[in-house]
């Protein structure tokens, strides 16, 4: 009814604009709890059917709350299935073999650093070539003060301003430049990093590389897959949330101004040089997270392992995962995770001339991203809002539904 | 009491002189409306006025302050708001951002807060939410809060963005071409809104406009324009008979304005 009425103006700072959000917060914390207290008191080892259905039984008792407590309301829905996500994502490590645990802890950290690139490019409308740097960055800065005996708590946040700091220098050239021209300024910038890691071998171990141990909190030591997988976990959640608030409040609008009106933006009182660096730095400061979780996944970083490709991939994840949202980050992470996988699985079916084919990787890789750009511009939550609606609208549906119309004229002369 | 004076104001784009030695004084209160043929630079001056073009030569005065040398992005602050000629929305944001970012000037919290959203930054949201609903009661746009602008017709997007302006809370309005590709009804509505900005809201304009309807209908006072030149100013009866006015619109030279 809200095209008619007034409606309670909470609702649109809400996460989940529909209700269900602190009954969603209070349930999943009750869950964590449990497993919390499970695996350090239960008597007997529990093996992952107990876990799975314990999941099932809270999924079953939250969504029952939460649909009777909205059932004159629009909502719920929402909250009931981010919870039951939140929930298999708290119980994976219990159910999930190891190989598959740490292939979703590098979805994480991916997707860390996609929420930035995300927020960069979806949100405020500056393209960067040059993630991989900053994922450097974070990653030499993590390994670095780790070998002088500080914990995660100095480390990351050290890990993220300095690469903040860094995406600040290079979103100076973007206060004049755009597009193509921009990508190329990132790139070069990416390279010069690559370049001096390699070279300053005094500090970083140049070509040789880094090692790295076991990361730790106030002697809390992150020693097991699992605990890395709920450590990367944590910090995506936090990375989501910020980056959605960036959205909900005037600072993602302020992006949003410039991505599609550098003039009215400008008319409303948007600084465009203070916003586009702040853009430069929030995602820079990302993906300087994610290169130290990244650092400390792989416990050996060197400069071939933040080369062009690696910002290509990022960039690869940001427009097949979906630029409108920041779901797409999660999409677009799988992704990358996942194809890789799948090419190395079909290679050795394949006749011998295609499957030993050199490039074979970056080849499928390539016309992916292309079919993609042609045929679902929006990325895979594009296509999921797609079938969500379909649904939804049953017999309704139509095929324009999502085409984007011509726009009206738009004076180019101001820009 | 004069709020904005241009004084001289000139702006040369190589060998053009696209505005040329245009003085003028906007009073609190009243609607100004700036007529004149194509290429007359009467959107020009509302760049100048905006800072969005660096003035060759010239004051602006805004309240009794200089705001020749401001940025662009300043000017939303001090109370002065616009729309374009051919719509300047964020046609991928809904109705309610593209208000909420005529909001922007008032914004007390900075991005650092926003990351973490806190009761601060709630707090400000929801005043500012509360602002721009007495903006969307205003202009009846109660229907399209949540809609995107990329779906909205034409003449909805002339309303939103005349709303995005009034959320900016300003002092003076300069609506540039308020009419342009309406038809006669939503042109009608612009003119009831035109007035009750002026008697409603107290806010002075300064518009664009080519239908003289409207212009009659609103406006307290008129200049004319003609090649970056001011060829006469007064009411708009006034205006419309000065021989010079109806020289540049409907051509001839002297002897047969004369003998007209």
């Amino acid at each position: 009814m809200r095209f008619l009425f007034k409606t309670d103006y909470a609702q649109d700072t809400r996460l989940f604009p529909f209700g269900g959000t602190k009954r969603f917060w209070s349930g999943l914390a009750l869950y964590a709890a449990i497993l919390v207290a499970l695996a350090h008191y239960a008597p007997v080892a529990l093996t992952s059917t107990h876990w799975l259905g314990l999941a099932i039984v809270y999924a079953v008792a939250f969504g029952a709350v939460l649909l009777r407590q909205n059932a004159d309301g629009e909502g719920g829905h929402a909250a009931f299935w981010y919870g039951l996500l939140g929930v298999a994502a708290l119980s994976a490590p219990f159910v999930l073999d190891l190989y598959f645990l740490s292939q979703i802890t590098f979805v994480y950290v991916y997707a860390i650093a996609g929420v930035g690139l995300i927020l960069l490019l979806g949100m405020c409308g500056q393209i960067s070539l040059g993630h991989a740097a900053f994922m450097a960055c974070g990653a030499y800065t993590a390994a670095l003060l780790q070998a002088q005996g500080f914990d995660l708590l100095v480390t990351l946040p050290a890990a993220i301003l300095l690469s903040a700091l860094l995406g600040v220098v290079i979103g100076l050239p973007a206060l004049r430049m755009t597009g193509i021209y921009l990508a190329f300024a990132t790139y070069a910038f990416a390279f010069i990093v690559e370049e001096v890691l390699a070279r300053w071998d005094g500090l970083t171990g140049g070509n040789m590389g880094f090692v790295l141990s076991d990361p730790s909190i106030l002697g809390y030591t992150f020693d097991s897959e699992q605990k890395m997988y709920y450590l990367a976990m944590v910090l995506f959640a936090l990375t989501l949330l910020a980056g959605l608030n960036i959205r909900r409040s005037s600072t993602g609008r302020a992006f949003m101004a410039i991505r599609d009106s550098e003039t009215a933006a400008e008319a409303m009182g948007v600084n465009l040089a203070v916003y586009k660096t702040t853009a430069f730095a929030i995602s820079a400061g990302m993906a300087g997270l994610a290169g130290a979780v990244y650092a400390h996944l792989l416990f050996f970083i060197s400069p071939e392992g933040f080369t062009i490709l690696l910002s290509i991939n990022l960039l690869v994840l940001a427009v097949i995962g979906g630029l409108a949202s920041m779901h797409g980050a999660i999409f677009g992470a799988a992704f990358i995770v996942v194809l890789p996988q799948l090419i190395s699985l079909t290679k050795d079916s394949l006749p011998p001339v295609v499957g030993q084919l050199p490039g074979l990787e970056s080849g499928i890789f390539g016309l992916v991203i292309i079919l993609f750009v042609i045929l679902e511009p929006m990325g895979l939550h594009g296509r999921w809002m797609k079938i969500k609606t379909y649904f939804q609208l049953f017999p309704l549906y139509k095929r324009g539904t999502f085409r984007r119309q011509k726009s009206y004229m738009v004076s180019e002369k101001n820009r | 009491m004069t709020l904005l004076e241009v004084e001289n104001l000139a702006v040369h784009f190589g060998g053009i002189k696209a505005v040329d030695g245009v003085s003028f004084g906007v009073d609190k209160g009243e609607i100004f409306t700036i007529i004149g043929p194509n290429g007359a630079g009467k959107s020009t001056i509302f760049n100048l006025v905006s800072r969005i073009y660096q003035p060759t030569s010239g004051r602006i005065r805004f309240e009794g302050k200089d705001i020749t040398g401001l940025p662009a992005h300043r000017i939303a602050g001090l109370g002065i708001a616009r729309t374009f000629q051919n719509i300047e929305l964020f046609d991928m944001a809904t109705v309610l951002d593209n208000m909420m970012l005529g909001r922007h000037a008032h914004r007390r919290t900075g991005p650092f807060a926003h990351l973490f959203f806190g009761p601060a930054t709630r707090a400000e949201e929801l005043a500012h939410r509360r602002k721009i609903e007495e903006v969307i009661d205003f202009l009846d746009l109660q229907h399209y809060r949540d809609q995107m602008i990329a779906n909205l017709p034409y003449g909805v997007r002339k309303v939103v963005e005349l709303g995005r302006a009034l959320c900016t809370e300003p002092k003076i309005l300069l609506l540039d071409e308020p009419s342009s590709g309406l038809n006669v009804e939503e042109t009608e509505d612009m003119s009831f809104w035109i007035s009750d900005i002026k008697n409603i809201l107290g806010i002075t304009v300064i518009m664009v406009e080519h239908d003289m309807n409207l212009v009659n209908e609103v406006s307290d006072r008129v200049l004319a324009l003609n090649y970056g030149r001011v060829i006469a100013t007064g009411t708009p009866a006034e205006v419309q008979a000065h021989p010079e006015v109806i020289r540049a619109y409907l051509g001839g030279d002297d002897t047969e304005t004369e003998a007209a």
